[in-house]
């Protein structure tokens, strides 16, 4: 793969225009080739994540089908990888963020089953027969939003909007148990999910109004 | 702090399906194997790679120990039934109210969707001195580096410090003290109940574990006995946030009154020793007494006898005095008092 080695590239001794290999447009092809591939051969280039270490007797069985946002997809997990990773470097799902990698932010919360939980403080194969929903998952197939989105979207919730995904599919979470709160309880449902902004009195705007219109859609 | 690196170190994973073949794995793989529940506290110690495991055996498929059941007129808790769940079960609410409280405390809403309790009973010392691979005693080296002059130490134990000073950082464990709850354990065919206050291990007895679980044991329910059901329940956790962190002091009781006169109680503390700490001076100093002002008072002052604070941890003394006091009253102290 080109990415492994980018200098081939970018640094043939005629130079970059004799080539016809611009430094854009190596950019653009990598860009093409796939993002879950080239952040996955970034992160795990030296990792038996990608060099197939060998499964040894009575391990698991590497390749699973992984059921996200509705659509199962065969995918080749690592005993030691976290949903996180599956999601962002595997099926190229890179809404769910990484913060702290230690369940101490909340960035990376998804939804498994109807919970949400730390997508980097899970194995992967411990959930692998779960449905999982990330926030690419939340928006209807004709591009409506979903009523949180949408609440987000109408009150400005975010400042620099790292958190989001994570407040987002928390508040789903909270909202399908839960779906008329006070704006305590909402906070509580949240609790689990930090802002560095110290946003969170707009973010509790934009997630009651999102709760609101999750009532008005389930109203009809 | 945590340092982010990029995967944890490879492991073999073994997910056994039942519960019969979890024992038997557990049992095979006892000199290599780590086993997760939850994985809330095992994961951090591989990310951060102060601890390595040949092998995981995670319990995430085994259903079979999930789940709250009705047993001799109490109730038994399968040990990967989640926070969230013991929180929320109506069975726990209505019986032990105290147990349920403990456990929507804990961490936030996503730890407690996946934390169980039978991990948060066996989860490992929070001391950052010990979890930052520092080789301390517990780690197996010769020294406390909590426990020097320079020590940054304000979590740390107040009493039964033996060389270690960590502390048990569980909220859910109190109360099962205070419940004489029971810990069933299996080991290949062998079943074994320890009481809940035999359960937990201090640095006196073994400086290396936390609980009495050896390799090759696999706790796999909690038992609650009706004994403290209809008794009056008191749980309060004190913190620095409100959410994720562990407590600096918590307390649980449970108390049986007639009549204005308490005629049985059990206290139990967390966070100030090495494993939760039922104070039995303090529950024979209640048996008989009338509920008053000078009861309350006196039971504060017993809990904290002999507490020996290090340099930044003296506050937990009057904390876990308030707390005891409070737990006995069942609520705030008057402003007076």
């Amino acid at each position: 793969m080109a990415q492994e080695d980018p200098h081939s590239a970018g640094s043939e001794p005629t130079g970059s225009e004799s080539t016809g290999v611009s430094r854009r447009t190596f950019i653009k092809g990598v860009i093409a080739g796939g993002v879950a591939v080239s952040s996955a051969a970034y992160l795990f280039r030296n990792s038996p994540l990608l060099t197939g270490g060998s499964a040894r007797a009575g391990t698991v069985e590497r390749l699973v089908g992984l059921t996200v946002n509705g659509q199962t997809r065969r995918v080749d997990v690592a005993p030691h990888e976290t949903l996180a990773q599956t999601l962002r470097y595997k099926l190229g799902l890179t809404g769910t963020k990484l913060g702290c990698d230690r369940a101490e932010c909340g960035a990376c919360t998804v939804l498994v089953g109807d919970v949400p939980r730390y997508a980097c403080s899970v194995l992967t194969h411990s959930v692998r027969t779960e449905r999982i929903t990330t926030i690419e998952g939340l928006a209807a197939p004709d591009g409506t939003l979903h009523p949180v989105q949408q609440g987000v979207v109408e009150e400005q919730g975010f400042q620099c909007a790292y958190c989001m995904s994570g407040f987002v599919m928390s508040a789903v979470g909270f909202l399908r148990k839960n779906p008329n709160p006070t704006r305590e309880q909402l906070a509580h449902g949240v609790s689990g999910n930090l802002c560095r902004c110290q946003d969170y009195d707009k973010i509790l705007t934009a997630l009651e109004r999102g709760a609101e219109l999750s009532r008005e859609v389930a109203r009809g | 702090m945590a340092t982010v690196r990029d995967v944890i170190p490879p492991f073999q994973l073994l997910q056994p399906s039942s519960l019969e073949e979890a024992v038997e794995l557990v049992a095979d793989r006892r000199d290599d194997a780590w086993i997760i529940a939850g994985g809330m506290d095992s994961l951090d110690w591989l990310k951060d790679r102060t601890k390595r495991t040949e092998a995981i055996i995670d319990l995430s498929q085994v259903d079979e120990l999930r789940g709250v059941r009705e047993l001799d007129g109490g109730l038994e808790i399968g040990a990967m039934t989640t926070l969230t769940d013991v929180a929320e079960s109506p069975l726990v609410r209505e019986r032990f109210g105290l147990l349920a409280e403990a456990a929507s405390l804990v961490a936030s809403p996503q730890i407690r969707h996946q934390g169980t309790l039978g991990g948060n009973v066996s989860q490992d010392t929070r001391c950052w001195y010990y979890r930052s691979g520092w080789t301390c005693y517990r780690a197996g080296g010769n020294t406390c580096y909590a426990d020097t002059p320079s020590a940054i130490n304000r979590e740390h134990a107040i009493l039964h410090a033996s060389r270690c000073v960590a502390v048990s950082p569980s909220d859910t464990a109190p109360p099962l003290v205070a419940l004489d709850a029971q810990m069933v354990i299996r080991r290949g065919e062998r079943e074994r109940v320890v009481e809940a206050a035999d359960y937990f291990v201090g640095p006196d007895l073994d400086i290396m574990r936390m609980t009495v679980l050896e390799p090759g044991d696999l706790l796999t329910a909690i038992r609650i006995p009706s004994t403290w059901s209809g008794a009056r329940f008191y749980f309060e956790k004190v913190r620095d946030r409100e959410v994720w962190d562990f407590p600096l002091v918590n307390v649980a009781s449970a108390i049986r009154e007639s009549g204005g006169r308490i005629e049985d109680a059990r206290v139990v503390v967390g966070a100030v020793a090495a494993r939760p700490l039922r104070l039995t001076a303090v529950e024979q100093g209640l048996a008989g007494q009338l509920l008053n002002a000078q009861t309350i008072a006196r039971a504060g002052e017993v809990a904290v006898e002999g507490a020996r604070p290090l340099r930044y941890n003296g506050y937990k003394v009057p904390l876990m005095r308030n707390l005891v006091q409070r737990a006995v009253r069942g609520g705030p102290l008057p402003a007076s008092a």
